[in-house]
This record gives structure tokens, sequence and C-alpha cells, in this order.
């Protein structure tokens, strides 16, 4: 079936025109040219983030704050913004993951064609396509200027957690389609409820499908800087109350950063990509590495 | 692939069928509290939903209402001025503009990689480098951000001084004041963030091309060009626009790599060599700090306009994959 | 089941680390120069405020709140160097303590600031005198001169090449290139171009027509970047880029800076001592301890350089919640005084002087 294969064989069949040939070696290079000019930027990207990163980033980076330091000094570090981030990502997950299945439980196990789940179907995909800014701006004019919070950690978790809460929907109801109906059908006939079946049955059996999505939906919101920018304030200093004050964050450490003229601020802000990408990539990793545990699983 | 709705609808008769049956009270108990908290977090989504539209709109027509200026025809933004005058006219044309110059370069070279993971890789390295395509997915826009402001936008300065030198007879080339933080830089970074979203959608549809088509194809004598071109291409037409489509409205609302690598310059200008022009995405963030009552409504104006604008290329992209449900 | 358990330790394991970090970190940063460390006695309230601003104070701001945190320990400002603009709608919504800004409130901010300090009016307490600097990036050509009508022509782009006749006559011995002028200006609201623009319009009406504001005005065209950080950080990366920026950015990041001509004709090169005598003809013109004043571009002295700023931190006279204001009071109290003017020369801006500085002093004694 495979290309290569069929090729082979061609070659007992007349040959190919002269013209039909050189149209065929055209696309195959313009088509390798594509990947290479897709990897080109990456290489880049990376590679740069990674030198440049690697020149600061070590212990001192990260366990030592900005505190007390202006930009043009050397050492800091950007350790309020990692807890920070941490925090407000951990806040985001604890949100929108319960929410994300639920509606995903509903939507598969519950819904069927009702009218309700095809509306909710429909804005889950409208809600993958708000720009992020967009979400900053509701939080600050619903939870800042209308309730009258202050800056915090929180309001810019409950940003990422619009943003977050479609994307673990839709895994959630790409794996629970997934399981075989015949467990479900099981289940039932041994007369267990269906609240039990969806919570024992079925959703242990799509558990790491539903993990590797979450993973990747956290993985996504942790680079997320522009609700950041307008919610949570900056500070040097490292606050770990998440519910109270401005927090420093990676993206917005690096927005700041990067934004500073002094080549000091600029090392920091390579080194401070290079942590967060760091993480990223880990949780990526994580989520491949639970993908690949789950084949046995759903069988 | 089973459909969605038939296993959905299975599901329900099942459940309907074990409802009307002899459960424990407490088993019903529970199996209520399930199913109204499922429900319920599915009609919290759509409260959150209408809580945006609402809040958005709740907070925009003050200020819309405040403006001397015709919101969608005048190309400054000062609504902090008395009276206050703005209008998205030019940050439209720039969020329309990098937009479509990014897809116009990522689409090809999406599709490009599509069929090169699809049909010309070796088989053992194919999913390792969908993969490697999929890692520029997983960094995040102020890392391109940051290469953009302190690497790639000194780079493009030469480009586009090269693009100026030699090509200014084409319209979109000319103009004085060629500089690295330009649209084209703008797109060109844009186009980079949407290609994995692109060529992720687009190997998907290539994978359920029929394989009796393409063995067909072969068995006719066709060249591999040929087999795609008439058993691969045909087939996932509509999942390619669609794709496209998707990384557009990733495009019109990506902020903060915009932000950082864009210089702002008032006015339209279709010359995309020239430093600076301006995005919705982008203005909000880099004028929210500094707007008052009127300044905020206005941005929540504009953010609305993103907004709709997003919501009506995805849903067309929806709606071209929903017409050949076997895509999906 | 099985894969419930390594689920638990991958969570485990993030959890442990991300309490490992925390309790790793580290606030203190040691080894910072005690050289500025204060002689006198400075007063302490612990605490954390939040305060935006004017970018062009940043570094000034950054020094003391360095040293007044090494003074107190517990004591925290977090400023944020948004842009005047910024700063001032941030303290009018009450989102922070005090603003930062390069020109005082005006006719329409007052009302509301009045507003935000539960009726008590606010005041405009000078703090940090600029020089702005013509800031510019052209290889070979060092000490660039220009006149004002020059600048105003540069600015409102009717000079496009760095080679035009109007530079050549302001520098007649340099070589100047045959290079695309490519002006930038602050994209955000800034006091520093409401200034600079003050500065031009006063000096070189004929070629700038437009009116003394926060935001560039559109049609003088050119390109935006955010803050004075932004600014620079374009400038080192635009050949032929000229911009303006409060001196202390130009001395760190050592830039070429322009030496204008003043009322005199002289032209002058920018640096802290050549602002202090233009400093002597500006007035007050706030009524009791609000004292916002009123700057004299045309300075005829010799030796001064015509165009600066003042920066004020815009405060509640009263008003604030008790915490908030005994840190205002005590932070201000530092930076006015001479321990704390002190700091400013060495960061790249001009002090007070004397006899202003015993006016701000007063100012902040009447704050409660």
């Amino acid at each position: 079936m495979s290309v290569k294969g069929a090729e082979l064989e061609l070659k007992s069949l007349p040959r190919v025109s002269a013209r039909r040939r050189m149209a065929d070696r055209t696309v195959q290079s313009l088509v390798y040219a594509a990947f290479v000019i897709a990897i080109i930027p990456l290489v880049s990207v990376l590679w740069m983030v990674v030198t440049r990163g690697m020149e600061r980033l070590d212990l001192d980076f990260l366990t030592f704050s900005m505190n007390g330091l202006s930009s043009s000094d050397e050492g800091g570090g950007a350790n309020h913004a990692i807890v920070g981030t941490l925090q407000q990502v951990g806040l985001t997950a604890v949100m929108a993951v319960p929410l994300g299945i639920l509606t995903g439980v509903y939507l598969v196990e519950y819904g069927g064609n009702s009218r309700l789940a095809r509306v909710i179907t429909f804005f889950v995909d409208v809600m993958t396509g708000i720009p992020s800014i967009v979400a900053g701006l509701f939080i600050l004019a619903f939870w800042l200027l209308a309730l009258g919070f202050e800056y915090s950690g929180f309001a810019g978790a409950l940003a990422l957690a619009i943003l977050m809460m479609p994307t673990v929907v839709r895994a959630t109801e790409e794996m629970l389609k997934l399981v075989p109906n015949d467990l479900r059908e099981a289940s039932y006939a041994l007369g267990v409820p269906r609240w039990r079946t969806i919570c024992f049955v079925v959703l242990p059996t799509a558990l790491t499908g539903i993990v590797t999505g979450v993973m990747l939906a956290v993985a996504r919101v942790m680079g997320e800087t522009a609700p950041l920018l307008l919610l949570v304030f900056i500070t040097d200093a490292i606050n770990s109350n998440p519910f109270e004050g401005p927090q420093g964050s990676l993206p917005t450490f690096i927005w700041y950063q990067a934004g500073d003229p002094n080549p000091q601020a600029i090392e920091r802000a390579w080194a401070a990509a290079l942590t967060l990408i760091l993480i990223i990539m880990l949780l990526n990793l994580g989520a491949r590495l639970l993908a690949r545990l789950r084949k046995p699983v759903s069988r | 692939m089973t459909s969605e709705i038939d296993v959905g609808q299975r599901t329900d008769t099942a459940g309907n069928g074990r409802a009307g049956g002899r459960r424990m009270s407490t088993g019903r108990l529970g199996d209520q509290i399930f199913a109204h908290s499922a429900r319920g977090s599915g009609v919290v989504l759509l409260a959150i939903m209408a809580a945006i539209a609402v809040f958005l709109i709740w907070r925009a027509v003050p200020a819309l209402r405040a403006n001397e200026a015709n919101f969608l025809t005048e190309q400054e933004w000062n609504p902090n001025a008395t009276p206050p005058v703005f209008g998205i006219a030019q940050l439209a044309f720039g969020t329309l503009m990098s937009s479509f110059l990014a897809l116009l370069m990522a689409t090809p070279v999406a599709i490009g990689i599509a069929l090169f993971i699809s049909f010309y890789a070796p088989r053992r390295l194919a999913s390792g480098l969908g993969y490697l395509v999929d890692l520029l997915a997983a960094v995040p826009s102020i890392v391109y951000g940051l290469w953009g402001l302190h690497y790639f936008g000194t780079k493009m300065d030469d480009v586009g001084r090269f693009l100026n030198d030699y090509f200014s007879w084409i319209p979109l080339f000319g103009g004085d004041s060629v500089g690295g933080r330009s649209l084209l830089t703008a797109s060109v970074i844009l186009a980079i963030m949407i290609l994995p979203i692109i060529s992720s959608i687009t190997r998907e549809v290539f994978l359920q091309v029929p394989t009796a088509n393409v063995e067909a194809a072969l068995a006719l004598g066709a060249t591999r060009w040929e087999t795609i071109r008439m058993a691969v291409l045909p087939f996932g037409r509509s999942g390619m626009i669609s794709a496209a489509m998707l990384g557009l409205g990733r495009a019109l609302g990506e902020t903060i790599a915009v932000a950082m690598v864009l210089s702002t310059a008032s006015g339209i200008s279709i010359h995309i060599l020239k430093d600076g022009g301006n995005t919705i995405a982008a203005n909000i963030a880099n004028s929210f700090a500094e707007a008052g009552e009127t300044g905020r409504g206005a941005l929540i104006a504009s953010g609305l306009v993103l907004f709709v604008i997003t919501l009506i290329v995805n849903m067309g992209a929806r709606a071209i994959v929903a017409r050949r449900k076997e895509f999906v | 089941m099985k894969n419930g358990s390594r689920l638990a330790a991958l969570g485990g394991v993030v959890v442990a680390g991300a309490l490992a970090l925390s309790a790793c970190g580290s606030d203190n940063n040691a080894g910072t120069d005690a050289s500025n460390a204060p002689t006198g006695k400075v007063d302490c309230v612990k605490g954390t405020v939040n305060a935006a601003g004017a970018s062009s104070q940043k570094n000034a701001i950054e020094e003391w709140k360095k040293i007044y945190a090494q003074q107190c320990a517990g004591a925290t400002l977090n400023y944020n160097p948004a842009g005047s603009g910024a700063g001032i709608q941030a303290f009018l919504a009450g989102q922070v303590s005090f603003a930062g800004s390069d020109s005082a409130l005006d006719a329409e901010e007052a009302p509301k600031a009045q507003q935000r300090c539960q009726g008590n009016p606010a005041w405009n307490l000078p703090m940090v005198v600029g020089p702005v600097a013509v800031i510019y990036n052209l290889q070979g050509v060092d000490g660039l001169q220009l006149k004002p009508e020059t600048l105003a022509s540069i600015f409102a782009g009717k000079i496009k090449k760095w080679n035009d006749p109007a530079i050549a006559k302001d520098n007649p011995d340099a070589q100047l290139p045959d290079n695309d002028i490519k002006p930038i200006h602050r994209a955000d609201e800034s006091g520093t171009t409401e200034n600079f623009t003050d500065y031009l319009g006063n000096v070189a009406g004929d070629v700038w027509k437009w009116e003394a504001e926060k935001k560039w005005p559109t049609e003088a065209g050119g390109q935006g970047a955010p803050k004075s950080d932004g600014v620079v950080t374009v400038l080192k990366q635009t050949q032929g880029g000229i911009s303006y920026v409060e001196m202390s950015f130009a001395t760190k990041n050592s830039l070429q800076t322009a030496k204008i001509a003043n009322g005199a004709g002289e032209f002058v090169e920018v640096s802290e001592q050549s602002v202090g005598s233009a400093l002597d003809g500006a007035k007050i013109v706030g009524q009791g301890n609000d004292l916002a004043m009123e700057l004299d571009y045309n300075t005829k002295t010799a030796g001064a350089y015509p165009i600066f700023l003042v920066t004020y931190e815009v405060v509640c006279s009263k008003g604030l919640p008790a915490d908030q204001a005994q840190f205002v009071k005590a932070f201000l109290k530092y930076t006015a005084s001479e321990d704390g003017q002190k700091v400013l020369t060495e960061a790249g801006y001009a002090p007070l002087s004397d006899g202003l500085a015993t006016k701000v002093r007063a100012s902040i004694e009447a704050l409660s």
C-alpha cells in the first residue's frame, strides 16, 4: 500500500515520460523544502533560547527573586515568577478541569442529541476561538472593575480558566467517544448505576487520554501573557499568596525584562524563556508518555 | 470512525432503559446529583460565554456613545482626548492584513509539510517529524515575541531593505522608512505560529484518504505527484480550507508576539516593509494600562469586533468541516 | 488503576517541586553596593504598596526602592513604569496608592483625583528633574548639533534624510550619510512626550503646530514604541533612528545624544548640571501644598540645556487607607530627603533645587 512499494513495481512498467517525471521531482523537492522551511524557525528559536538562556539559567536564577534589584544590576532571578506561574496555572487547572471534564461527560453520556448539548458543543467551539486578550478584558471588566477586587494571581487564573476550559471539554469528549459502548452496556447489565458506571468504568478507561489533553491544555495556558498583563500587576518580590496582591509570572517577567534595554535584563528574559519552555516541554513529554500508556487500556 | 451522534444516542437509550429500572434510592440520588452537576457545568460554560458577550457589550456601549468619530471608519485611536475620538479602521486593517499575509505564507508550507509527513517521509520517521512540527505550537507566543524582538526583527531589517531595493515597483514593497519592525515581520512570525495547527489538521485529513483511491491511482501508473493531485488533494480540499481558516482565527487573535515585534504607527499604509502598523489585539495590550473609563470601553468595543471577526472565521471553518462529516 | 497511582506519583512530584521552589525562594538579593546608603535616619513603614506611572523616573524609583528595602526589611514598593497616562488612570481608578507623572494633573483629572481621595485634593509633588535627551543611532556621527527648528522638522517628518541641508548647516564638520531618518516616538501616553512636544511648540511654533499632549500627534508620523525602555530598545536596533528620552536612559545605555541649541543659540550637551540653571526659570503654579510647575523652555542662560521635565509624584493629601498613607509618606519623605536626592545625580537625573526641595518636604509633612 505504501507509495514507495508501488514505485518499485513501476520499474517493470514502460518508463514515465520526462515531463511527468520532472513534475514529480519538482513537487518532491518543494515538499521537502516546505518541511525544511518549517524547521528553520523552530531550530532558530530553540537555539537562541537555549544558548542565550543558558548564560543565566542557574540555581540563583531559580531561587532568587528580583526584589531590591534594578534592571541594570547583575544577578537576580525569576523565583517569584516561577512560583506565580505554577500557582496561577494550578488554580486555573483546579477551576477548569472539573468543569471541563463534567461538561465533556454531559455532552457524551447525557446530552445525546438534545438541543442543550448541541448549543453547548457549538459554544465550546466558539470559546476555543476567543482571543486571550478578550478573556482578559472580560475578567478585568467583571472581576476588577464591576466587583471591585484587586489585582491578584487569582484574577489571572480566572481568565486563564476561560481559555483552558474548552480545550479540556474537547479532549474529554474525544476520549469518551473512544470508550467502547460494550463496556458501558456490560456495566449496566450488572446493575451498576449510571453515575458509577461513568465514574468507575468509563472515565478510568479514558483517564490517560483525558490527562494527556489536560496537560497539553495546561502547557498552552502557561505561556499566555496578555490576560496576566491586565490582571496581575507586577512585583519583584515573592508573593506566595495568589489570592492577594500582585504576583509575578514567567510570561509577564519575560515581557518586562525583554522590553528593557539593559543587557542584564535581556539575559534574564532569555533565561526565563528557557525556564518556561523547559516546564512546558516537561508537561508535553509527560503527556506523550501517558498517551503511550493509553493503548493497552483502551484496547 | 463512529459518528458521535450514534454513540450518544446509544448510551442514551441504554441509560433510559436503566433509569426506569430497579436501582436503590441511593443509586438514584447519586445518579441525579451526577447528572445534574454534569449538566450544570455545561450550563456554567454557556453562562460564561453569555457573560462575556453581555459584559463586553455593556461596557462598550457608553464609550461608543461618547465617541465623536465613526467607530468603523475613523483611523485615529484617541479615546482619552476630549471629546474622545477613536475608530478601528487602521487597527482592523492591520489585523486583517497581517493575518492574511501570514495565511498566504503558512498555508502552502503547511500543506507541503503534511504531504511530506504523510507521503514522502520514511514511515519510521513520520511520527517523530510530526512531533517536531507540533513543537512549534508548544512554544509560547511570548517566546516568539522575545525572539522576534531581539533576533528575528533585526534580520528582517536586511530582508526588508533587499525587497525594497529590488521590488519597490510592487506597491506592497514600496514606500520609504523600511525596517525590521514592519507588518511583514509580524506576518512572518504569525505564519510560523499558525503553521503547526494548519499542518496537523491537514495531516489528519490526509490520513483519511481512502487507501483504495491511492492504490487505484498508482495502479494506473500515476507518479507520486499525480496520485496526490488526483486522489489526495480533491478529497482533502474542504479539510484544508477549514484548517487554513482555523489558522486564520488564531492569527487574528494573536496579541503578545505582534505587540512585541511591531512598532506602532498611525494611518493605513499598504507598504508592508515600512516600520510600524498596529493590530486590534496589540493595541489592547499596549494601551490598556493608560485607558480611562472611555478608553477601556473603547478597547472593549474593539475587542468585541475582534471577537466577532474570529467568531465568524471559526464558525465558517466548522461549517465547512460539518458539511463533510467524515473528516471530523 | 495502575495508571492512577502513576498519575498520583507524577502529581506528587510536581507539587513537591513547586513547594521546594517556593520554599527555597529568596527575596534577599544581597551584595548590592552600599555606596548610596542613607546617612540620615529613614522612617520605616512595613508593608506593600502599589504605584504606577512615568517610565522616565523608573531608574530613580528602582534605586530608591532598592535602598529603602535594604533599610527597612519587609517594605515592598511595586512600581509599574507603565507611562504617565497609565499611572494617572490607575491612580484615578484607585488601583494604585500613588502615581508618577511627568505632567501635573490637568483640569479634568483634578476633580476625579479628588473623588478618588475621598473628597480631599490630590497634590502634585515634584520629585525628580530629568533632562530630556535627544538620542539617535547613526554610526560615525557623534556630537550631532540641532537647532530647535531642525529638530522640530525632523520629528514632524519634514526632513527625511540625514544629509538634508538643514542638518548639514547645523553640523558643518560632520560627515552625514544618505540614510533615512527614522523618528521614533512614545506609543503610549507619556509625560516625556508632553514635555518634548511642549518644548517643540514653544521654540519652533512654525514647524510644530500640534498642541502639547501626552499622546504623540498622529499627523506627525514616525514609529512608536512603548515606554522609555521600548523607545531605547527600538532605537538601538534602528540605524538612522532618532528619539527623545529622559537622560538616565541615554547614559545607562551609552546612546548617542544630540546637542541642542538653547534660547541663546548655543549648542549644549545634555547633563544634569546643564539643567540646574534652566530650572530657575520655572515657577510654581499649584495652590498651597500642590506644587505643580510651569517650565521655561526658552532659557537664555549660558550653558543651560533647554529640554527637561519634572516628574511629580501624584498623591492624595488625605483619604488613603492608613497603612498605605503611612507607607507613602515615609517613602516620599526619604526620596525628598538629601539622602534620597543624592541618589538622583548618580542615576542620571538632576536633584531638586534647594528651595524647591524644602517646599516638597513641607508638603510631604502635611500628608496624612
